[in-house]
Parts: C-alpha cells; sequence; structure tokens
C-alpha cells in the first residue's frame, strides 16, 4: 500500500531530514519526493511505500502529524487511493 | 506520480473547504427479528443490532484515519418498526427504548426507522405506532422517526396527514423542555427512499438486503468555492463547474463506500449524492446560490438557481458512483445552513418560497421553526402541500417542522449542534380544518398527459 505525505510550513532547516528520518524509523520507504518554496513557504509531496512498516498506517500518520506539528509544519499523511479515485477515471 | 496540484486541491478542499463524508449508515433488516412475544422480539433486535454493527463505528474511524477524510456520523437505519410490531403488538415505545440501547452499546448517534409507511392506509400495528411516536421520541436520545404518507403511485393518505399534523404538535409538547428535540427528529415523507442514509429519515426498506452500507456525501463549501473562482461566467459554464466538483466529491463517497463495505463484510448498497450543509460558516448551500448571483438566498432567482444545482450535483455524481441513491440532491435545512439562517432573519426567505424551492431540490421543508401556538390542522396542511408537490412530481418531498412552543414568530429558537439556530417563520393561519377533517385519500396522479 502506498500513502502520500504533504508537508507545509514555512521553510526552515531540516525538514526534509525529519520527514524522511521518521520514516526510515519506521521502515518506511520513500518512493518519490518533489518540494517546491514559494517565497518563503516550504511545500513537499512525498510518496511512500508502506508494505514493510513496522507499525500500523494510522499510528505512522499519527506520529508523523504530531512531529509536524511540533515543528509547526502541516503534515497530512493520507492512503494513496483518495487522490486517485478523485482525480483519475 | 499524481499531479502536485491535485494533491493540494484535494487537502484544500479538506481543510478549507469542509469537505467531508457526512455519514455511513448502515441499514440493517429487523424482518427475521419479529416474534408474537414482544420481549423476545425486542431481546432479538438488540443482538442483532449489536452484532451486525460491532465494528461500524470503529471501522469508519479507521477509514476517516488511514484516507484522511473526516466521516462525520456513523448510524444505523432499520426495518420500520411498524412492521416489527404488527407481529408481535404491545405498546411499540418498547422497540424504541430497545433501539435506542443498542445505538448507545454501538456508539453510533442516530438510529432511524421508528418509522410506519401508510400511503394507502393503515395496516395493523401502523397506527398504534404513529400514535406512540411522540412518547418515543421524548424517552429515547438517538431514535429517529418517519412516516410516508403518500406516493406518486398511492396518491395522498389524508386521514394520515391529519394524524401526523397531531403527532408533530404533541412531539413538540412532549420536549419543549428538552430543545423540541422531538419534531426534529421526526419526517413526514411523500415517495420516501427505502435506502437514504441521512437522518432524521433514514430507514431500511422492506426490498433492502439483510445488511447494507450506505453513504452520504457532503460538500457545499467546495461547491461554492468553485463556483467562486469564475466570477464572470456564464450559467452554462457555472453548472459545468458544479458537475466538475460534485463529481470529485462523489468519488470520496464512493471509495469509502467501498472501503467500509469491504472491512465490514457487508455489502455496498449506494452512494447518497447530497449536498448537506451545516451551521459551520463555509459549508451553506444559500451561499451557493448567492455565489451565482443572488443577493441574498430567497430572492426572485433563487428556485431556478436551485434547479441547476440540483440538476449539475446528480449529473456529476451519477458518474462517480457504481450505483447512486437515497435522497440525492441539495438539503435546503433552514436551522442547518448559515446562509438560510441570515436569509430567514431577514425576512427574504419565507416559507412560501422554500416550498417553492422544494419543488426543484431534494426532500423539502427542512428544519423549519413556526410559532408555538400554530394549529395542528395547520401543519397538516403543510404536510398535504408539500406531499402534493412530491406526489406531482415524482420526487420525494418530506416536512420536519418544529412548532417552537411558547413562540411567536420574529423569536429564534436554538437547536445546538448540528441542529442549528432558527428563527420562527411566519405560517398563513387562515384555517385549512375543514379540508383536513374530511379525510379520505388524494388519487395518485396521471402520468401522461403532463403539462
Amino acid at each position: 500500500m502506498r500513502g502520500i505525505i504533504t508537508v507545509i510550513g514555512k521553510d526552515k532547516v531540516g525538514i526534509l531530514a525529519q520527514i524522511s528520518g521518521i520514516c526510515a524509523e519506521y521502515g518506511v520507504n520513500v518512493v518519490e519526493v518533489t518540494q517546491s518554496i514559494l517565497q518563503d513557504m516550504f511545500c513537499m509531496i512525498m510518496l511512500i511505500d508502506i508494505d514493510n512498516a513496522t507499525i500500523p498506517f494510522t499510528e505512522f500518520s499519527e506520529r508523523t502529524k504530531k512531529m509536524g506539528e511540533e515543528h509547526s509544519l502541516v503534515v497530512h499523511v493520507m492512503h494513496e487511493d483518495i487522490f486517485n479515485s478523485m482525480h483519475r477515471i | 506520480m499524481i499531479n502536485t496540484r491535485d494533491i493540494l486541491e484535494t487537502i484544500n478542499m479538506i481543510q478549507e473547504e469542509n469537505l467531508d463524508i457526512r455519514t455511513i449508515t448502515m441499514g440493517i433488516s429487523l424482518l427475521d427479528c419479529a416474534d408474537s412475544d414482544i420481549d423476545k422480539s425486542c431481546d432479538r433486535i438488540y443482538d442483532k443490532i449489536c452484532r451486525k454493527a460491532e465494528n461500524l463505528v470503529k471501522t469508519g474511524e479507521d477509514i476517516e484515519k488511514e484516507y484522511g477524510i473526516p466521516i462525520i456520523n456513523k448510524r444505523i437505519s432499520v426495518t420500520p418498526i411498524a412492521m416489527v410490531s404488527a407481529a408481535s403488538g404491545g405498546n411499540p415505545v418498547k422497540y424504541a427504548k430497545i433501539l435506542d440501547k443498542a445505538a448507545k452499546e454501538v456508539g453510533v448517534n442516530f438510529l432511524g426507522g421508528y418509522s410506519a409507511l401508510v400511503q394507502k392506509g393503515f395496516a395493523v400495528g401502523d397506527e398504534r405506532l404513529i400514535r406512540s411516536i411522540p412518547e418515543a421520541l421524548a424517552v429515547t436520545d438517538r431514535i429517529c422517526s418517519s412516516v410516508n404518507i403518500g406516493s406518486t403511485k398511492s396518491g395522498i393518505n389524508m386521514d394520515a396527514v391529519r394524524l401526523m399534523g397531531e403527532v408533530v404538535k404533541q412531539s413538540a409538547e412532549l420536549t419543549k423542555d428538552k430543545g423540541l428535540v422531538g419534531p426534529s427528529k421526526l419526517v413526514v415523507f411523500c415517495n420516501a427512499p427505502d435506502d437514504n442514509p441521512f437522518m432524521a429519515g433514514a430507514f431500511h426498506g422492506a426490498g433492502e438486503p439483510d445488511c447494507v452500507i450506505n453513504v452520504g456525501v457532503s460538500g457545499p463549501g467546495v461547491v461554492r468555492t468553485a463556483v467562486s473562482k469564475i466570477p464572470n461566467a456564464d450559467i452554462t459554464e457555472v453548472a459545468d463547474t458544479v458537475k466538475k466538483t460534485a463529481f470529485k466529491i462523489t468519488r470520496m463517497g464512493q471509495l469509502v463506500a467501498k472501503e467500509a463495505s469491504k472491512r465490514l463484510g457487508v455489502p455496498f448498497g449506494i452512494v447518497d449524492l447530497s449536498l448537506a450543509p451545516t451551521p459551520a460558516v463555509g459549508d451553506s448551500v444559500a451561499h451557493i446560490l448567492e455565489e451565482m448571483g443572488l443577493e441574498c438566498c430567497g430572492a426572485c432567482g433563487t428556485t431556478a438557481c436551485l434547479a441547476l444545482l440540483n440538476d449539475a450535483v446528480k449529473k456529476g455524481g451519477v458518474m462517480a458512483s457504481s450505483h447512486v441513491g437515497g435522497l440525492s440532491g441539495a438539503f435546503i435545512p433552514v436551522s442547518e445552513d448559515a446562509g438560510m439562517i441570515d436569509a430567514a432573519r431577514k425576512q427574504v426567505l419565507s416559507i412560501e418560497k422554500l416550498e417553492a424551492m422544494t419543488a426543484v431540490c431534494s426532500v423539502g421543508l427542512d428544519m423549519i421553526a413556526i410559532p408555538g401556538d400554530t394549529p395542528s390542522e395547520v401543519i397538516a396542511a403543510i404536510i398535504a402541500d408539500e406531499a402534493a408537490i412530491g406526489m406531482v412530481n415524482s420526487k420525494t418531498t418530506a416536512v420536519r417542522v418544529i412548532p417552537a412552543i411558547g413562540k411567536k414568530d420574529g423569536e429564534e429558537i436554538e437547536f445546538g449542534g448540528l441542529f442549528g439556530v432558527s428563527p420562527i417563520m411566519k405560517v398563513s393561519t387562515s384555517s385549512p380544518a375543514k379540508f383536513i377533517s374530511r379525510g379520505g385519500r388524494i388519487p395518485a396522479p396521471l402520468q401522461s398527459l403532463k403539462n
């Protein structure tokens, strides 16, 4: 199963490292990353594979979101299917 | 990978525009629970609901977390209790209490189906159940009730209409100290759908499978934002935009419905393509109409805008889901829609205009507070008018009016939560008493020679 992480917030050092760090910690594989910086807003989208994750997806999602909040970032971790079903016929 | 813009659009819809799945409703048939002994019947009902819906709330919460889409309500609809109580006899309130207990046990916030279908006449148990509705709604917390009093194929049962006028009034009187919750959980239908997932009118029709999952989507805020992005477009483009948006919203509903059905091992029934507003800012159907170019909902042009909206939502949604059903359309509950509340306060929106609007959208006169001294025959006549619109136009219409005991028009009542606030609307006091007292049936309308 694949999921998508989106991170939005003020740009600062180490965002990518933090998010990919938490992925590595729980055995989540990062498949693809795109990121852009508009003025000083950071926006990153990460496609992840959670087949070999060490914790359930919902728990991973909560921990990642919580970590985002601690660093003033808005983080969403969602199942890939929601985007596929909405934007592809 | 999916387009970045698409991903951000979805997240924005959920975060900023209140997109949500309004309800996952499990329909459960209770036909096999009926017994000639009412206590046995009740025990079987309790067991069956607890068994079938044991994981409903948890599954809903899991899907919510995994997919990141809020699922506001998890609910249950059951076979109209009049059918079950016909077999057992006895006081039907006993069923209401056991259903309430089962709803609390499995953790759903509403359970619908304290209902009777009497469009052509009363069968055994129907009248007894209808007369028990005010008490049943007063002594329970989570039970919703509905009565179907007319249909395009059978006409309108005017004896039932008269009775429902009295029941609505009594229901308000019995719950006047409990925030008038009675009438806010009671819907009188014409052409009631068997698979409606939305409360208070949900019940599990007799032709439905043993257990089924129906999903109701929502998203007035998303539609409004989409329309606001094309301020100078012509109305064709507005309709196309609504269609595209409805498609996206419904795909989400279809996904959740399929997933819930798979996880619970229960067949998928339908997705109800409705725009269901809430009192939250940015979640209003009236604001969509205003975005189309009306100064205020209720102005001349409202019916035309609503007709366009309702039709475009269905056209967009139908392709997005494999099975569509329920009420499917735009809801116009006054107290639950911030824009409607404002329009009613300004007296731009009247009950007469709302009646006209119900001819082109789903449901009907919904969550409208009327003066507490409105006679029961006037309420019955409101029901008859609304049912006539549904009967002639082959569509569902309903009435959920709240007689605000002890208050007059111009005042306001607050229901709290999803039910919102409602200014009390003026109702014509000219008496229809003689018409209502006649009873009998309005014959079913002709289905040809349509003009």
